[in-house]
C-alpha cells in the first residue's frame, strides 16, 4: 500500500512539475500581460520616487523660465508658470495612481458584499440590483459631475464619486459570478453539514469570485484613471494647483499652440498608464481563464 | 417472531416519518412529490429506500434535513420526528445545528459536493470547529484520526490535498469522513454508490457497514441497486411515485417480493449466466408525471395483473404477513378492505 502510495505522490508531483511549466509557458506567451505590468511599474515607481529623485517643487513658479521647450535643464519643458513639467507630471501621477487605486478598491470591497448578498439572498437580490440599474443608467461623468456638485472638489470627494459610479459593475459581475457558485453541489453539501450563510458566503462563494474580480479590477483602476483626468479637466476634479493630469491638460487648452508639449505630454502620460493597466487587466482575464487560450497557443 | 416484536417495542424509532406529504407548485398546483410516506428507523438499524428515479426517495431524504426549504417554495404536511422532535416545526437556524451534527448526508456525486477551493483537512476541522467549538489545532488533529477511521490510507499526507487531487473512491470516503466528523445519530446516504466503480462501490458499502456496526448510528440509504441494499440494509422500503409500496424486512423481501413493482425491479437485475442475445427483462412504461398521477394505484399504468379496482380506488398499505407490508389491491380479502395499517 505504502508503495503505491509512494508512486501515486510522485506521479502528483509530476502533473503538478508540469502544470507549473504550463503556467509559465501561458505567462511568457501572453506579451500584453508582461507589457501592462511592466509599464505600470513604471508609472508606480516614477510617482513614489518622485520626492526622492527631485527635489523642485511642482507648485513653485518662476516666471523667467515660462513655457521653455523641453531641454537638458527641464526634461519636458515648462508651463506657463514657469513649473517644470517632468516633476508635474510624476505628481500627477500620484494623484492619478492614488484616485484610481482607491477608487478600485473602495468599489471592489463594496460591490463584493452587494454582489454576494444579493446573489444569495432573493428579496436583497431585487432591491440591491434596482439601484445598480438606476445608477449605470446614468452617465457615469455626469453622476459624478452631479455627485461633486453637491460635495465639492477635494481628492476624497472625487474618490467618493467615481466609487459610486463604478460600483454597480463590480456588483453586477460579483453577482453573476456567484449566482454560478451558488449552485454547485458543494455549496448544498455545505447546508446540510449546518454552514451558516455567512461561512457559505465568505468561505465559500467568495474564492470563486476572486479571479473575475481581479480583472474587473484593473479595468476599473483604468477608467477611474480616465475619469479623474475629465473630471479636472472639467475642473470638478482634484483643484488646483494641485499637480494632476487632468488640470494640466485642462491649463494647456489655451496655450498649446505655443506650447504644444504642455499638452502631449499630460495626454500621453494618460495614455500610456492607461494602456498598461488595460493590456494587464486584457493579461489577467486571458491568464486566469483557462478557457481561453489566450496567447499560449504557439 | 416473538423476540423480533419484542425488540421493536424496546428500541423506540430514532427517526418516525408519519404520513410525510411533500408538494411542489407546479402550474400553480400543489403536486405532492412524496405522497403518505410512513417509515421509521430503529437506533443502529439501516434501512434502505429503493425506487426509480422520480420515485420521491430523495426528496423525502432532504425533507428530513429541510435542504428544500432555502430556494424553492415548499409545503410538508405530516410529521417528521427525529428523537421525539417534529422537525418539520423547527426553526431553519436551529435545523441548521443538526445538520450536519445530528444528521448527515452524503450524496452521489463525491467531487462536486467538496469544495474545490480549501484542502480535505480545512473542510474536515471547519466542520469539528463549526459544531464542536474545537480550536483549529485540536480539529486538525481529529480530521487525521477521522481519516484513519474511515480506510484512507496516509492521512496526514491527504489533508493536505484538495479534493481533485483525489481519485473517486477516496473523494468518497472523505465525504463520509465529513458526514461522521460529529457522530450523527442517523445517515443519511443518497445513492452515495452511483458515481464510482463496482470494487470501490463494495469498499464503500463495507465501510458504511462497518462504521454502523462500530459507532451504532443509523442508516437510511437510499438508491436504485437492489444489489447494495441487500448486502446492507436490515429492512427494504420500496418506493414508487412518492408512496411507499412494499415494506419489509432484507431476507423476506428478496425470499418473496409481493407488489408486482418490487417483482420487477428484482426480475431486473442482470444475471451473468443469461444466454447471449436475450434481451433483458424490463418494467415496461416510464414513471409517469406528477401532473399525469394515475386516479387508482399509482403502479396501474405500467403493471401487468392489473385489475378492475387498481385504476378506480388506491390500495390501502395492509400488513399481508407479518412484518411485510404491501399496497396492493391483490392482497386484500375483501373482509379487510379499507383496513389502512401505519407503519
Amino acid at each position: 500500500m505504502s508503495l503505491l502510495h509512494k508512486n501515486t505522490s510522485a506521479v502528483s508531483e509530476a502533473v503538478f512539475k508540469e502544470q507549473r511549466q504550463l503556467r509559465r509557458e501561458r505567462l511568457l506567451a501572453s506579451p500584453g500581460l508582461i507589457i501592462g505590468f511592466a509599464g505600470f511599474a513604471v508609472v508606480l515607481a516614477l510617482a513614489l520616487l518622485v520626492p526622492a529623485l527631485s527635489d523642485t517643487d511642482p507648485n513653485a513658479m518662476v516666471v523667467i523660465d515660462r513655457l521653455k521647450p523641453p531641454s537638458g535643464e527641464h526634461l519636458l519643458g515648462t508651463d506657463e508658470f514657469g513649473r517644470d513639467l517632468f516633476v508635474r507630471l510624476m505628481y500627477g501621477a500620484r494623484v492619478s495612481l492614488w484616485v484610481g487605486g482607491c477608487v478600485a478598491v473602495f468599489s471592489c470591497v463594496l460591490g463584493v458584499i452587494a454582489g454576494i448578498y444579493a446573489s444569495y439572498f432573493k428579496i436583497l437580490d431585487h432591491i440591491l440590483m434596482r439601484i445598480c440599474d438606476g445608477l449605470i443608467a446614468i452617465p457615469g461623468i455626469l453622476l459624478a459631475i452631479a455627485l461633486i456638485a453637491a460635495l465639492g472638489t477635494s481628492s476624497w470627494n472625487v474618490i467618493a464619486a467615481l466609487t459610486i459610479v463604478y460600483t454597480p459593475s463590480v456588483a453586477r459581475t460579483v453577482r453573476a459570478s456567484a449566482m454560478v457558485i451558488r449552485e454547485q453541489p458543494y455549496v448544498e453539501a455545505a447546508k446540510v453539514q449546518g454552514f451558516t450563510n455567512f461561512r457559505i458566503l465568505w468561505k465559500l462563494i467568495l474564492p470563486g469570485v476572486i479571479s473575475p474580480l481581479t480583472v474587473q479590477a484593473s479595468f476599473i483602476f483604468a477608467q477611474a484613471i480616465i475619469s479623474e483626468a475629465s473630471l479636472s479637466f472639467l475642473g470638478a476634479g482634484v483643484p488646483a494647483p494641485a499637480a494632476s493630469w487632468g488640470n494640466m491638460l485642462q491649463a494647456s487648452k489655451l496655450i498649446f499652440s505655443k506650447a504644444p508639449w504642455t499638452m502631449i505630454c499630460p495626454g500621453a502620460a494618460v495614455i500610456l498608464c492607461v494602456l498598461s493597466l488595460n493590456l494587464l487587466g486584457d493579461g489577467l482575464r486571458d491568464f486566469m481563464d483557462p478557457r481561453t487560450e489566450g496567447g499560449a497557443k504557439k | 417472531m416473538m423476540t423480533e416484536n419484542t425488540t421493536n417495542t424496546a428500541n423506540k424509532p430514532m427517526l418516525e416519518i408519519k404520513d410525510l406529504r411533500v408538494l411542489f407548485p407546479v402550474h400553480k398546483k400543489w403536486l405532492p412529490a412524496v405522497d403518505g410516506v410512513s417509515l421509521s428507523v430503529r437506533p443502529g438499524e439501516i434501512t434502505g429506500v429503493v425506487g426509480e428515479s422520480g420515485s420521491g426517495k430523495s426528496v423525502m431524504s432532504q425533507s428530513i434535513l429541510r435542504l428544500r426549504d432555502h430556494d424553492t417554495a415548499v409545503r410538508y404536511e405530516g410529521e417528521i420526528l427525529f428523537e421525539g422532535e417534529n422537525l418539520l416545526k423547527k426553526p431553519l437556524a436551529e435545523m441548521r445545528d443538526i445538520r450536519g451534527d445530528r444528521i448527515s448526508i452524503i450524496f452521489q456525486d463525491p467531487l462536486n459536493s467538496l469544495s474545490p477551493v480549501h484542502t480535505v483537512g480545512m473542510q474536515l476541522s471547519e466542520i469539528l470547529m463549526l459544531h464542536r467549538g474545537m480550536a483549529k489545532r485540536e480539529a486538525g488533529e481529529r480530521a487525521v484520526e477521522m481519516l484513519k477511521m474511515t480506510g484512507i490510507p496516509n492521512p496526514e499526507n491527504c489533508i493536505k490535498k484538495y479534493p481533485y487531487e483525489l481519485s473517486g473512491g477516496m473523494q468518497q470516503r472523505v465525504m463520509i469522513t465529513m458526514a461522521l466528523a460529529c457522530e450523527p445519530r442517523l445517515l443519511i446516504a443518497d445513492e452515495p454508490t452511483t458515481a464510482l466503480d463496482v470494487t470501490i462501490q463494495e469498499q464503500i458499502l463495507h465501510l458504511i457497514h462497518g462504521l454502523n456496526e462500530k459507532l451504532g448510528m443509523s442508516v437510511l440509504f437510499i438508491t436504485h441497486d437492489m444489489g447494495a441494499v441487500s448486502q446492507l440494509c436490515h429492512s427494504i422500503k420500496v418506493m414508487y411515485l412518492g408512496q411507499v409500496v412494499e415494506s419489509a424486512e432484507t431476507e423476506k423481501l428478496f425470499a418473496g417480493p409481493l407488489h408486482p413493482y418490487t417483482k420487477g425491479l428484482l426480475a431486473c437485475i442482470p444475471h451473468l449466466n443469461v444466454e447471449r442475445g436475450r434481451s433483458l427483462p424490463v418494467i415496461d412504461g416510464t414513471v409517469p408525471s406528477l401532473s399525469k398521477m394515475p386516479e387508482g394505484c399509482h403502479f396501474c399504468t405500467r403493471c401487468k395483473s392489473v385489475g378492475e379496482r387498481c385504476e378506480k380506488m388506491q390500495p390501502p398499505l395492509i400488513e399481508a404477513a407479518p412484518g411485510h407490508f404491501v399496497k396492493c389491491w391483490k392482497y386484500v380479502d375483501d373482509g379487510r378492505q379499507g383496513e389502512e395499517v401505519r407503519l
